[in-house]
């Protein structure tokens, strides 16, 4: 049995340690949308090395966050992949205002796992020789709505929509396309130029006339409003070293 | 709700009442062999079998419809055996989607008939067999009226589960409207969209199914159970 007073300066001892590591560091609770889950593992890494800091990353679809922030979920942080959700965030009260801004624009590519299938102009749309197109579903993905956009402007949708097979999101698009079920599929960017991965199949980078700039903005939600690592977390996502892994992932800014 | 999303609505209804029914019968069909040979088998491959037949309860939906879809593609082993016969490929028809059902529902069916014939035992086989009956009489006209309630169980719980399934279909339906868009998916669809008047009607409206079933379940088969021990000392 511990003797009471070498117990008590374990106690003591514990609490000291406690009280320093969060003096120095924090842990900030953060919701990522996942088609940033890659590029945020590597941000992240630079924001702990930068600040001490450890964001804790909840990975997930915008719209599922949007409901679980407004029934108490407590991220301080929301990595968004449209502008509309922090906006709304905002104006429900939710996030603080003025705090929302553009960390990467989307960029929507026609994407197939088969070499030269799809040429440079996406010129295999208008062939047609294909069963199935893979989109996100464009009511709940900001890349399926821009997919059904350029579709629109190319004068295809009537064509092509029986041959459509919709996603849930972005990531089960690009799963249809990876495993051949469907030919060619729309998907972003940063899921088929992926560094270090040597790239597969063969893509067109959409046009960005044909369809309207995917914003995805990132949002300080009430939660964090008076954590200075959540705040420190979004500055950091507006440094020089994270706009490279930005871009490096096939985002603009 | 606007004349649009009745009429989605209606759409995805008949279809998850085919998938379900379809599903259904066809689990009947080749469940029963399977629970007759699990309750009746001394061989070692009981437990294997038994345990294949389990699996779909341990593994989440999502995973089957996974493998399914690398299965049934064009790079897997099954959707390329069916492509050099000449047949189209699963994914994204309702014809996968209820080989995906089917898959996904088999303990729900088996398990209730095994029960169910491993109840009646071997005694009322034997009676029928000294009374001259052959073996497919003995099936037909002894072991399944006795087991009327497992039937019963397991075609409810069959096509319940498939109703319920969302998963599988997820992944290798395609939510195509009024081909693979089935119930689970479009109400996924309209939470996920944030259409909460709508979302709340089917949800509303599955739990009241769900619950109407699964009474009707309960009823039926207390009465069945009644009527069963009332038969049992009489069988043919």
């Amino acid at each position: 049995m511990l003797s009471v007073p070498s117990c008590s300066r374990a106690l003591l001892c514990t609490a000291a340690m406690l009280i320093g590591a969060c003096a120095q560091a924090d842990e900030v609770q953060v919701a990522v949308a996942a088609n940033f889950a890659g590029p945020f593992q590597q941000i992240a890494a630079g924001f702990q090395a930068a600040t001490g800091h450890q964001a804790i990353v909840a990975i997930g679809s915008t719209g599922k966050f949007h409901t679980q922030i407004r029934n108490g979920a407590p991220f301080a942080v929301l990595i968004a992949a449209d502008d509309e959700t922090p906006a709304k965030l905002i104006n429900e009260g939710l996030a603080v205002k003025g705090s929302s801004f553009t960390y990467a624009v989307g960029k929507l590519v026609l994407w197939s796992a088969r070499a030269a299938y799809v040429d440079p102009k996406g010129e295999v749309l208008k062939k047609g020789d294909f069963q199935h197109l893979a989109v996100a579903n464009p009511r709940l993905a900001p890349y399926g709505a821009a997919a059904m956009e350029a579709l629109g402007k190319l004068g295809l949708s009537d064509n092509l929509a029986p041959r459509i097979v919709q996603g849930e999101n972005i990531a089960q698009a690009q799963q249809f396309v990876a495993t051949g079920n469907a030919e060619l599929g729309f998907v972003a960017l940063s899921q088929v130029a992926v560094p270090g991965k040597p790239q597969l199949g063969s893509f067109w980078l959409v046009p960005t006339d044909l369809y309207t700039p995917i914003r995805q903005n990132a949002v300080l939600l009430k939660t964090g409003a008076n954590q200075a690592a959540a705040q420190a977390l979004l500055k950091h996502l507006q440094s020089d070293a994270a706009k490279a892994v930005i871009q490096a992932w096939g985002y603009g800014l | 709700m606007s004349p649009t999303d009745w009429q989605a609505l209606v759409q995805a209804l008949r279809l998850t009442a085919e998938l379900a029914g379809l599903t259904t019968v066809l689990l009947l069909v080749v469940g029963t062999p399977i629970a007759w040979w699990l309750a009746h088998t001394r061989s070692r491959l009981k437990g294997v079998v038994g345990a294949v037949v389990a699996l779909p309860l341990v593994l989440p939906p999502t995973v089957i419809g996974f493998y399914l879809l690398l299965l049934l593609g064009p790079h897997g082993v099954v959707g390329q055996a069916m492509q050099s016969i000449g047949m189209d490929l699963l994914p994204f028809t309702f014809a996968g989607l209820v080989v995906g059902s089917v898959l996904h529902s088999i303990p729900f069916v088996v398990q209730p008939l095994q029960q169910a014939f491993e109840a009646i035992g071997s005694r009322p086989l034997e009676v029928a067999a000294t009374l001259r009956a052959s073996p497919w009489d003995r099936f037909l006209t002894v072991a399944l009226p006795l087991a009327r309630p497992g039937f019963l169980t397991a075609a409810v719980l069959g096509f319940a589960h498939t109703v319920g399934e969302f998963g599988v279909v997820l992944m290798i339906g395609g939510n195509i409207p009024g081909r693979t868009q089935v119930l689970s998916v479009a109400l996924y669809g309209h939470v996920e969209a944030q259409e909460w008047a709508l979302a709340h009607w089917l949800a509303g409206g599955m739990v009241v199914f769900g619950f109407g079933v699964m009474w009707l379940l309960y009823a039926l088969n207390g009465r069945g159970g009644r009527a069963l021990r009332g038969l049992s000392g009489t069988p043919t």
